[in-house]
């Protein structure tokens, strides 16, 4: 069936519906694209756009629930949409792979890596076990995973994100397979690995002439991996073009403002001046959870109305230190002062007043609201406990707040968190956190679950908030993109210890502690020359987590 | 593994204070009952000499916290006592060969292990078999068969479901006994024709539950993301429900097939009565009908104790049936 210059997958007029409440609601409406061999082609939108659903098309694939109403789907001149389910089972695997967003949750847990990886080859009947566990190595090895002799034979929890991620892109390609869906593989993932990994994806790609599609809500990376790319809005297509001419000339309104997010930034703030009492100030802490140390002599303040945001990758130490400051992690050793009092290690021995002014807002708004609450209960809670706001007044101070982070009242005060969007929902816990009227909040990473956009918007309900009310943010983030728009300091940690602080001016000026530098130059660019120029001039070995070892 | 072993001993710590709790309550429970061991046996004949005369060789009218402890202690150095019907019977024929508790339910316990045994070398994998091709054809006409049937047979009346085996295995179509008659001395494979037929009794009883819970169990994993990965790959539906599912499902059907085991061992009374097999339910309810309290309080301490083990067993089956506990980091 082989038709020279024929594409390799070709999608046509694609209407697909997914079941919800009893009836066929639309997810993609009408969507087309064609990809050659050895083509990338990168898919963006935010969530609920439908990408993850288009990616699996490509495949012939549709979860539960969901079905394709019309339009074509051929892969290599096979019609993906009336084969019958042998025919395509025959064809997933072998001829098209598939490589999930969270590789932590694709890999099943009761089997070893080289087992899921030689499972493809061996009962498609590609190659046997022997030939595909030496491949496998020979993947691993190409991938640039550590110990790639050995690292198969372990289990998935016994293998980081960022190598359970390249060991799924090795087990897509065992079949070596003409085409790869990558449903948005990096991320998960801490920007230093999120580097590797891509850069590793790239070059197998490259070197077996794979066709891919390459989803993703990361412009900056979609433009270092793709051809062309495909911005998707709510099911319906935006535009398609190749990825020079869309990133230099978008042609569409959301393509523009997608395109705009990062751009926003707050006017710097006056320094502060000398000798003044910071808000919260953290002294030489030392804490850990049970026998293992997490945070090693800390220090570092948070002055009135500014905004302090802390750095690092997962397991940095940000979250504990975050924890020691609200008592719920007593420190072994060091102190926490609030305006220049030394606050109770332990938060049971704080009096209200003492709880009331730090105050918290959670990076999963799903998790954090009780689903089993309506807004008003939720919000109008804290004012009750700290405010001592009882009924009628109660409930007209919830009003108040709801529309202090822009919701409105009448509409949202009685409904449940369910019935709000994910920006929303992050909307009531800031409301939840304002309602104890402190001077203090800490942001736990509070944009990283939202898309771009709506980001954005948390972004400035936050600035217009610390500018009407004069608070301060300990901002917790991996995102530098963020730390960028809204941060006045910089503390970064790595391994429980302050690498480096200072204002944000000074900090994103060379010259910066190795660790600061690595951070910086890891944050994807959307210059789509971006990675080749940072692997070209500092070569491989000296990208992401390779070079955090060599520190 | 250290963490295994540390569970084990704990659970047979805990496991030994519940059978001493058991014990207690029992105890309490058979006196609270009206009448004793003396009316029971005496009946209509029951003349307050021969009720105290009874009692006194029993130790009956000693007061009830002596009498525990004085079978507390004998329990603990691995005397379980004499039955107040062997003990009357002796000193009624004044003879001094005594049979002990131990030696009265041995074979009866035997027994009552051979029947699970040989129930749960049909049921298990009956079920789990049923339970993986429900799976597979979920929502199909199999599926809601097996369902109807399974749950049908576990609605009925054990005793029912037995007469409708007999009548049809052993009256119209006389392919086993119908009497379960099993004694010492038997070959291996007439014990186990013999066996058969409460055997599929008990099958019908517990194969709903463990059929129904393989089924849930799996079905529940396969929205998780490695599901789909496996179906992604393109393996068989039968490979990605029996290499990928399964072994991440086991915890929950373990600890349900344990449960089933249990119930075979302590609560089979009435399909022994049916077929006349002589194990340790019949045995359990005769001694409580004449308030033969030691009798009644072995029978307890070893119901107590299998479900205790069979559960130990599931707990440490379902840690080792996952991988973050058999390979830590």
């Amino acid at each position: 069936m082989n038709i020279p210059n024929a594409p390799l997958v070709e999608i046509k007029d694609l209407w697909i519906e997914g079941r919800a409440d009893e009836t066929w609601m639309p997810i993609i409406n009408g969507a087309s694209t064609s990809l050659n061999k050895g083509e990338v082609l990168g898919l963006i939108g935010e969530s609920g756009a439908g990408k993850s659903t288009l990616g699996l098309a490509a495949m012939g694939f549709t979860r539960d629930g969901v079905r394709i109403s019309k339009g074509e789907v051929t892969f290599d001149g096979i019609d993906l949409i009336n084969a019958s389910a042998d025919t395509k089972r025959h064809l997933l695997g072998k001829r098209i792979a598939y490589v999930a967003q969270s590789a932590a949750a694709s890999f099943n847990p009761a089997h070893r890596l080289i087992d899921q990886h030689v499972e493809g080859p061996v009962q498609h009947g590609v190659s046997t076990r022997v030939d595909s566990v030496k491949d496998g190595i020979e993947l691993y090895r190409r991938l640039r995973l550590p110990n790639p002799d050995e690292i198969g034979f372990r289990y998935p929890h016994q293998v980081s994100g960022g190598q359970l991620q390249r060991a799924m892109t090795a087990m897509a390609m065992s079949c070596r397979p003409d085409l790869i869906i990558f449903d948005e593989p990096t991320t998960a993932l801490d920007v230093t690995t999120q580097i590797e990994v891509l850069a590793s994806i790239r070059d197998i790609v490259e070197q077996f002439d794979t066709a891919a599609i390459y989803i993703t809500h990361d412009l900056a990376v979609v433009a270092q991996m793709a051809d062309k790319i495909k911005v998707l809005l709510k099911g319906d297509e935006v535009e398609e073009a190749d990825t020079r001419t869309m990133l230099s000339s978008p042609k569409e309104e959301y393509t523009k403002s997608l395109w705009a997010v990062r751009s926003f930034q707050r006017p710097a703030k006056p320094s502060v001046p000398a000798g003044s009492v910071p808000v919260i100030r953290v002294k030489n802490v030392t804490a850990a959870y049970g026998k293992i140390p997490v945070l090693h002599d800390i220090s570092f303040d948070i002055h009135a109305g500014r905004t302090v945001a802390v750095v690092g990758e997962s397991g940095s130490g940000k979250s504990t230190a975050a924890r020691c400051i609200t008592g719920l992690l007593p420190p072994i050793d060091g102190a926490v002062e609030f305006d220049g009092e030394p606050l109770p290690r332990d938060y049971r021995q704080r009096d209200k007043m003492q709880l009331r002014q730090a105050q918290m807002i959670y990076q999963m708004a799903d998790t954090a609201l009780n689903p089993r609450k309506s807004i008003g209960e939720i919000i109008g809670r804290p004012v009750e406990f700290y405010m001592g706001l009882k009924g009628a007044q109660r409930r007209e101070r919830v009003r108040e707040l709801l529309n202090e982070i822009e919701l409105e009242p009448d509409q949202f005060i009685d409904r449940l968190p369910s019935e709000l969007s994910g920006g929303q929902k992050q909307r009531v816990g800031i409301a939840r956190a304002l309602a104890a009227e402190p001077k203090f909040i800490i942001c736990d990473e509070v944009t990283s679950a939202l898309d771009q956009l709506v980001a954005e918007g948390i972004l400035k309900l936050l600035a217009r908030l610390q500018d009407t009310l004069g608070l301060s943010y300990m901002f917790i983030t991996h995102d530098l993109a963020t730390v960028r728009a809204i941060s006045d300091e910089v503390v970064v940690m790595k391994d429980g210890k302050v690498v480096e602080q200072g204002e944000k001016a000074e900090m994103f000026r060379p010259p910066h502690h190795p660790y600061t530098d690595l951070l910086l130059s890891s944050v994807p660019e959307m210059d789509p020359d971006w990675l080749t120029n940072l692997l070209a001039e500092r070569g491989v070995e000296n990208i992401g987590d390779a070079a955090v070892g060599k520190m | 593994m250290d963490s295994v072993l540390r569970i084990i001993i704990q659970r047979l710590g805990l496991g030994a204070l519940t059978l001493l709790v058991v014990s207690i309550v029992i105890f309490i429970a058979v006196n609270l009952l009206p009448g004793d061991f003396a009316q029971a046996i005496l009946g209509q004949g029951a003349t307050p000499e021969a009720i105290e005369s009874i009692r006194r060789d029993l130790g009956l009218d000693q007061p009830y916290l002596s009498r525990y402890f004085n079978w507390l202690a004998g329990t603990l150095q691995g005397d379980l006592g004499t039955s107040f019907a062997q003990a009357n019977f002796a000193s009624f024929t004044g003879s001094q060969e005594l049979t002990t508790v131990a030696a009265q339910i041995a074979p009866r316990f035997e027994n009552t292990m051979f029947l699970a045994g040989v129930t749960a070398a049909i049921a298990v994998p009956v079920s789990l078999t049923l339970g993986i091709l429900a799976a597979l054809y979920r929502n199909s006409v199999f599926d809601r068969a097996t369902n109807i049937f399974t749950l049908s047979s576990i609605s009925s009346p054990e005793f029912f479901l037995a007469y409708i085996l007999i009548l049809f295995l052993a009256v119209l179509n006389p392919l086993l006994p119908s009497l379960s008659n099993i004694f010492e001395g038997m070959s291996l494979s007439e014990r186990f024709i013999k066996t058969l037929l409460p055997a599929l009794t008990l099958t019908l009883v517990v194969t709903a539950h463990m059929m129904r819970m393989t089924r849930a169990a799996i079905i529940n994993l396969l929205a998780s993301p490695y599901i789909e990965m496996a179906r992604l790959k393109g393996l068989s539906p039968m490979r990605v429900i029996v290499v990928h599912a399964l072994p991440n499902a086991l915890a929950p059907i373990i600890n349900v097939i344990a449960l089933n085991l249990a119930y075979l061992i302590t609560g089979v009374v009435v399909v022994e009565v049916v077929f006349v097999y002589p194990g340790i339910g019949q045995l359990f309810v005769d001694s409580v009908k004449i308030r033969d309290i030691p009798v009644v309080q072995a029978c307890c301490l070893i119901f107590a104790g299998a479900y205790i083990l069979l559960n130990l067993l599931a707990d440490i089956l379902s840690i080792l049936s996952n991988p973050r506990l058999r390979h830590p980091k």
